[in-house]
């Protein structure tokens, strides 16, 4: 199985040439603050509006290795950093005729080739880049972890092009493993074929279709009876917004006030996509929907989304998080929390998924809107606990305006000036609001001081 | 024997052929041929072999583990004497055939031998080959002086070694000067001064008329009269492709095997890369390219095409490059060394410091570029030509500072 590595990110925009990578790395490797011997090269763009880079991309494929006549070049197959063996170098040069981004270069000063080594996995100019413009992005280590381990789903499901909820479930059934039993009310995921067709199921782990209204209590009477025939398993609900903030929200309540030990997954797609699209309690303020349209009278919801999961830390769940598929490691973070206080309280997770099909934007775009959705704001990541409250895990210092985001989505194409600017006031609102929750001074954190 | 894919050669075509076909089609059954007696191991790398700094069982360029891993049946001692298309299969030297889906031929080159009388019946070296180098090495812990023909990078490579093993060299080229392929008459002047200085003969522009034994070693004598005694006798005059065993085949041959754009032959399921394949050149005619990276991107091409790879970039044609470092300086050259009319040339630099540089661009895009002592991305270079940059709102940044131009245009592209 191929692997996945770790990398190193660069965002121009955040760059202002402050060159601090570059000292960091002359000092790493040479230390010294002579620039010639640093790795990594920041360069002005050539209008002057900009910052450019120079650095080895450690290329899955890389020609500078395939060019080293003397095999002093060779690409790593634990790290993918392409290691550079200076007794084997001859100093031919013909690896940088190889590398299209002066990733491996010469200096006179330094007197052989040099390339990034990526500072055995703690890269020295990231940790010195003050801005954020260099980001060691490390998510690989999460795919391979994951392609070991074993998919709880049958190929072939049936979501529709472009829906990410089948990754979604999929990576989280991999985590949560084969020790389950999962629950999934009517919605797109048993529509997409994991409670199986004509006899035959889905899941290669016992899942049922349970209804619309008893999900979460029909979930943790099942997990008791497992506890008492003396089985551990963990016990997860797949749900819909609809059968969580709904339809199925008495039921959702009930077990969190008895913090029943259950894993209750949301997947908000922000109302019934898999029956036609009708609007739910989750769906936000002025989209289309079939239930909400555009016309004479009415220019989409006229009412606001309710905030299911700040309403789910008002019960007495032990773990309540959001996650957004554009952000996994954020995710798989609170995931494994949630699948360790699921042994003995209830975990929500409430997990925003936009839907291609029914919000109407084209299906190679889902994960752009995901994270356009953190970046405006419209989504906020956090987690909570009665412990330790209410947490921003990213929060977002310079949000982009909403209507980046909107713009995005043919259910919200009509909105007016002063519909976008409502938006923008109730996301300003929303975040304000949490922000104030993350101040509140639990008991825990009291006694800390 | 039969196998889905055949590669003859075990050298930077063909290996990197065998890589390309394993990411496609990871169990096709593959076998790799060559005359070679060892691993892996590249031509570029014997200079250092001969001088010493590289030690023979030290320059693999791969080993057991990556034919084991990748499923490759590496047989060495086996060379390839004929070659039958229609029956799809070829036959070794030691009477064996082999039968195969889709053949690779990545043989290379090797020496080509002057017409020079009597060189034939003096003991002679050439540098292709391991043996050749551990040969030559040997040689050289008893020469005192030695003779080497030809000044192009071979040649000139081994008569630094030489110098440095301290044996007095004297190098006789026909052309004017040394390493004409890759540089202009001043650049070569700035790089066979260098040589002078380290005490070598640069005899530029003469030929050898004759060469006869003189004790161990000989004598020759040069079209303008002159004799020269040697102890050793090196000759780097040149390569011609191995492609003997396509006697009576009927594949198209010129100067190399002709290949199109694909790397695939004139007969079906063939294909060649490498030394031995003649391709497209950037500007024209199909060329010999005799260059490592030329390999390594051929043999990828041909490797990915057997494979029947989908996404395949054809050969965007040959560019003549190269990376050359000669008593701790460095001399590199990307695309056209020579101008023609209409061509906007810039030189600069200081001889005596040697430091040198000249930009070569045509309406606009680069078309060649070679410095000394005066670092450039060959990379980046390379990608400026083949990508057709339009320069022309840069030129006078590019002229003043290639190196950082480059890496700026580069990274603007990959954004
Ligand atoms: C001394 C020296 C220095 C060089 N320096 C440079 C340099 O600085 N920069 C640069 O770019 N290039 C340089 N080169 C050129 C470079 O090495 C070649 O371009 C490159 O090796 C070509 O690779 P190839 O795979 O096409 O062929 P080769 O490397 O020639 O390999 C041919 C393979 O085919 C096998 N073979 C041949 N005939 C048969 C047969 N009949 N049956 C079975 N097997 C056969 C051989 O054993 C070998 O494995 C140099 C070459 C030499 C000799």
């Amino acid at each position: 199985m191929a692997k996945c590595f770790s990398t190193l990110q660069f965002h121009p925009e955040r760059c202002d040439g402050c060159i601090e990578c570059m000292t960091a790395c002359a000092q790493a490797k040479a230390g010294t603050d002579d620039l010639r011997f640093s790795r990594i090269r920041i360069l002005p763009s050539i209008n002057g509006s900009g910052h450019e880079l120079a650095l080895c991309r450690q290329c899955a494929d890389p020609v500078c290795v395939m060019n080293c006549p003397s095999g002093a070049l060779t690409k790593n197959a634990d790290t993918g950093v392409v290691d550079w063996a200076g007794d084997k170098c001859v100093d031919c040069l013909l690896c940088t005729a190889g590398c299209a981004y002066a990733g491996i270069v010469y200096e006179a000063e330094v007197g052989h080739v040099s390339k990034c080594d990526m500072c055995d996995g703690a890269p020295a100019c990231v940790a010195a880049c003050k801005n954020g413009a260099l980001e060691h992005r490390t998510e690989a280590r999460l795919f391979n972890g994951f392609a070991e381990k074993e998919d709880m789903f049958c190929p072939g499901l049936a979501a529709c092009h472009g829906c990410n909820s089948e990754l979604l479930i999929r990576h989280t059934m991999r985590m949560v493993g084969p020790d389950s039993v999962v629950a999934a009310p009517p919605g797109c995921i048993p529509g997409m074929g994991t409670v199986g067709y004509n006899g035959q199921t889905g899941a290669k782990v016992p899942i049922f279709h349970s209804l619309l209204t008893n999900t979460a209590t029909m979930l943790a009477g099942v997990k008791m009876q497992y506890n008492r025939v003396g089985r551990e398993v963990i016990a997860v609900a797949l749900s819909g917004d609809g059968g969580t903030a709904d339809a199925g929200f008495q039921s959702v309540s009930g077990a969190a006030e008895r913090n029943d030990p259950i894993l209750f997954i949301c997947v908000d797609n922000e109302g019934y996509m898999n029956t036609g699209m009708q609007a739910s309690g989750v769906t936000p303020y002025g989209s289309w929907s079939s239930t909400t349209p555009v016309g004479g009278a009415m220019q989409g919801k006229r009412t606001e989304a309710k905030n299911l999961p700040v309403i789910m830390t008002m019960h007495n769940c032990s773990y309540v998080a959001t996650a957004s598929p554009a952000f996994l490691e954020d995710y798989y973070a609170k995931l494994a929390k949630a699948i360790e206080v699921s042994k003995t309280g209830m975990a929500y997770l409430h997990v925003y998924t936009p839907c291609p099909t029914g919000w109407r934007f084209p299906s190679s775009m889902t994960t752009e809107v995901c994270r356009m959705q953190v970046r405006t704001n419209f989504v906020a990541l956090w987690e909570y606990d009665p412990e330790n409250g209410l947490r921003f895990t990213h929060k977002v210092d310079r949000p982009e305006p909403v209507s980046n985001y909107l713009k995005m989505i043919g259910k919200y194409r009509h909105l007016s000036e002063e519909q976008v600017a409502h938006i923008q006031r109730t996301v300003d609102d929303k975040i304000a609001y949490l922000d104030q929750l993350t101040k509140i001074e639990t008991h825990a954190a009291a006694s800390a001081h | 024997m039969h196998s889905k894919y055949l590669i003859v050669g075990s050298s930077h075509a063909a290996l990197e052929g065998a890589t390309a076909i394993r990411l496609i089609d990871s169990d096709g059954t593959l076998a790799m041929l060559t005359r070679d007696a060892r691993l892996p191991y590249s031509p570029t790398i014997l200079p250092y072999v001969v001088s010493g700094r590289s030690r023979p069982d030290k320059v693999k360029l791969r080993d057991e583990s990556y034919f084991r891993a990748n499923a490759i049946d590496f047989v060495s001692d086996a060379t390839v004497a004929s070659l039958d298309p229609a029956q799809q299969s070829l036959c070794l030297v030691s009477g064996e055939t082999r039968r195969y889906d889709k053949l690779l031929i990545a043989t290379g080159a090797a020496p080509a031998l002057p017409p020079v009388p009597g060189l034939r019946e003096v003991p002679y070296h050439v540098l292709r080959s391991m043996n050749d180098a551990v040969g030559l090495h040997e040689a050289m812990q008893h020469a005192k002086s030695a003779l080497v023909l030809g000044a192009g990078l071979i040649g000139m490579h081994a008569a630094e070694n030489m110098a440095e093993a301290r044996i007095g060299v004297c190098v006789v080229e026909m052309q004017r000067h040394a390493l004409s392929g890759y540089f202009e008459p001043r650049a070569s002047t700035i790089i066979e001064r260098t040589f002078t200085r380290n005490g070598i003969r640069m005899l530029m522009g003469r030929t050898l008329q004759r060469v006869e034994r003189a004790g161990e070693g000989c004598r020759a004598t040069l079209s303008d009269g002159s004799t020269i005694e040697a102890d050793l006798l090196l000759v780097c005059t040149g390569v011609k492709p191995n492609m003997d065993f396509l006697a009576g085949s009927g594949i198209e041959t010129e100067a190399g095997i002709l290949v199109d754009d694909r790397m695939r032959t004139s007969a079906p399921n063939v294909w060649a890369a490498g030394d031995v394949a003649q391709a497209r050149g950037f500007w024209g005619d199909k060329v010999l390219n005799g260059i490592l990276p030329n390999a390594v991107e051929q043999g990828r091409i041909a490797g990915l095409d057997m494979a029947d790879d989908a996404g395949l970039q054809p050969f965007p044609g040959a560019v003549p490059l190269n990376t050359y470092s000669f008593f701790g300086q460095q001399a590199i050259s990307v695309g056209r060394a020579h101008a023609d009319d209409g061509v906007d040339v810039k030189e600069s630099g200081d001889d005596d410091k040697g430091v040198y540089r000249r930009i070569a661009l045509k309406d606009g895009k680069l078309i060649g570029i070679a410095t000394i002592n005066d670092f450039i991305d060959a990379g980046v270079m390379w990608q400026l030509i083949l990508r057709g940059t339009d320069l022309s709102a840069v030129r006078d940044k590019f002229i003043a500072d290639p190196m950082l131009t480059g890496r700026q245009l580069m990274s603007q592209t990959w954004r």
